[in-house]
């Protein structure tokens, strides 16, 4: 199993190494473009939460870990700020709490299409973290 | 963030990735230009953007609702396979138009490049 631990600071900033570290990682599995898409698309979508949600823009800590296991990947992102206080209703395609922000509550839909499983766990004002797993090069 | 101005027609040439971060920029610059301008219409152009994610959705579809009671059109053009994907999972295609070129679409909306 091989592991990868990154910490990095709530800022907008931040969502583009987000994606590039992550999907650096990932191109280990020797990922298809259309593979790295997915799993870039789904940590943008999980890091920009925790910044715009998670954090209310405000300071905080995002914290990201991955693991390969054979053909899997597993990334896990977490924030440690205001939760979900329900987490079904949250993931229904379109719900979102900021629609005066033009946020059109995509997000999680995206995680689900683009990866093979998402977990979403969540406390209010504790944090919010999500769980998905990718396998790369599915042809067994 | 480059863009262009041609009568009622706003032509946004997307430079980098679409995500939140670029988001806020492009609406800051695409709102004041379509105030300064009587803008109609909006093209955003993915010539040098490879990535766009839901804040893309939030910031054409916010553009759409400033035009649509003006019967403006938004287009998008020069769209990468994983851009159209963004799109068409999100209904997009159903309120924007798609072109491959940002002068096919000043045609169709009668406007010359
Ligand atoms: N990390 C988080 N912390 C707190 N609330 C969250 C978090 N992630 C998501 N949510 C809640 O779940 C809702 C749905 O999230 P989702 O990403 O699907 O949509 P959105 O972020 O509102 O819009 P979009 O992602 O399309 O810009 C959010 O509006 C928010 O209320
Ligand atoms: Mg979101």
């Amino acid at each position: 199993m091989e592991t990868l631990s990154v910490q990095i600071e709530s800022k907008s900033e931040n969502e583009s190494l987000a994606r590039v570290i992550v999907s650096a990682f990932a191109a280990r599995l020797d990922p298809t473009l259309e593979e790295i898409s997915d799993i870039k698309t789904a940590v943008s979508e999980a890091v920009t939460n925790c910044v715009i949600h998670g954090y209310e823009e405000k300071d905080g800590i995002i914290r990201i870990e991955c693991t390969i296991e054979d053909n899997e990947l597993t990334i896990n992102i977490k924030d440690e700020g205001v939760g979900i206080e329900d987490i079904e209703k949250a993931r229904q395609p379109m719900y979102t709490t900021k629609r005066d922000k033009e946020r059109s509550g995509m997000g999680f839909s995206f995680m689900e299409i683009f990866m093979d499983e998402l977990k979403v766990e969540s406390e209010v004002n504790k944090g919010t973290a999500v769980t998905m797993v990718k396998k790369i090069g599915n042809i067994s | 963030m480059q863009a262009k101005v041609k009568n009622n027609t706003l032509i946004i040439y997307v430079n980098g990735d679409l995500d939140h971060h670029n988001a806020e920029k492009i609406k800051k610059m695409a709102d004041t230009k379509i105030m300064e301008n009587q803008i109609k219409n909006v093209i955003f152009d993915f010539e040098n953007s490879n990535f766009m994610d839901s804040s893309g959705i939030g910031v054409i579809m916010g553009r759409y609702k400033m035009v649509e009671n003006i019967g403006g059109k938004i287009c998008a053009v020069n769209m990468n396979q994983s851009i159209k994907r963004i799109f068409s999972i999100s209904g997009l295609f159903k309120i924007i138009d798609q072109y491959d070129t940002a002068s096919d679409a000043m045609s169709v909306i009668g406007e010359e490049e």
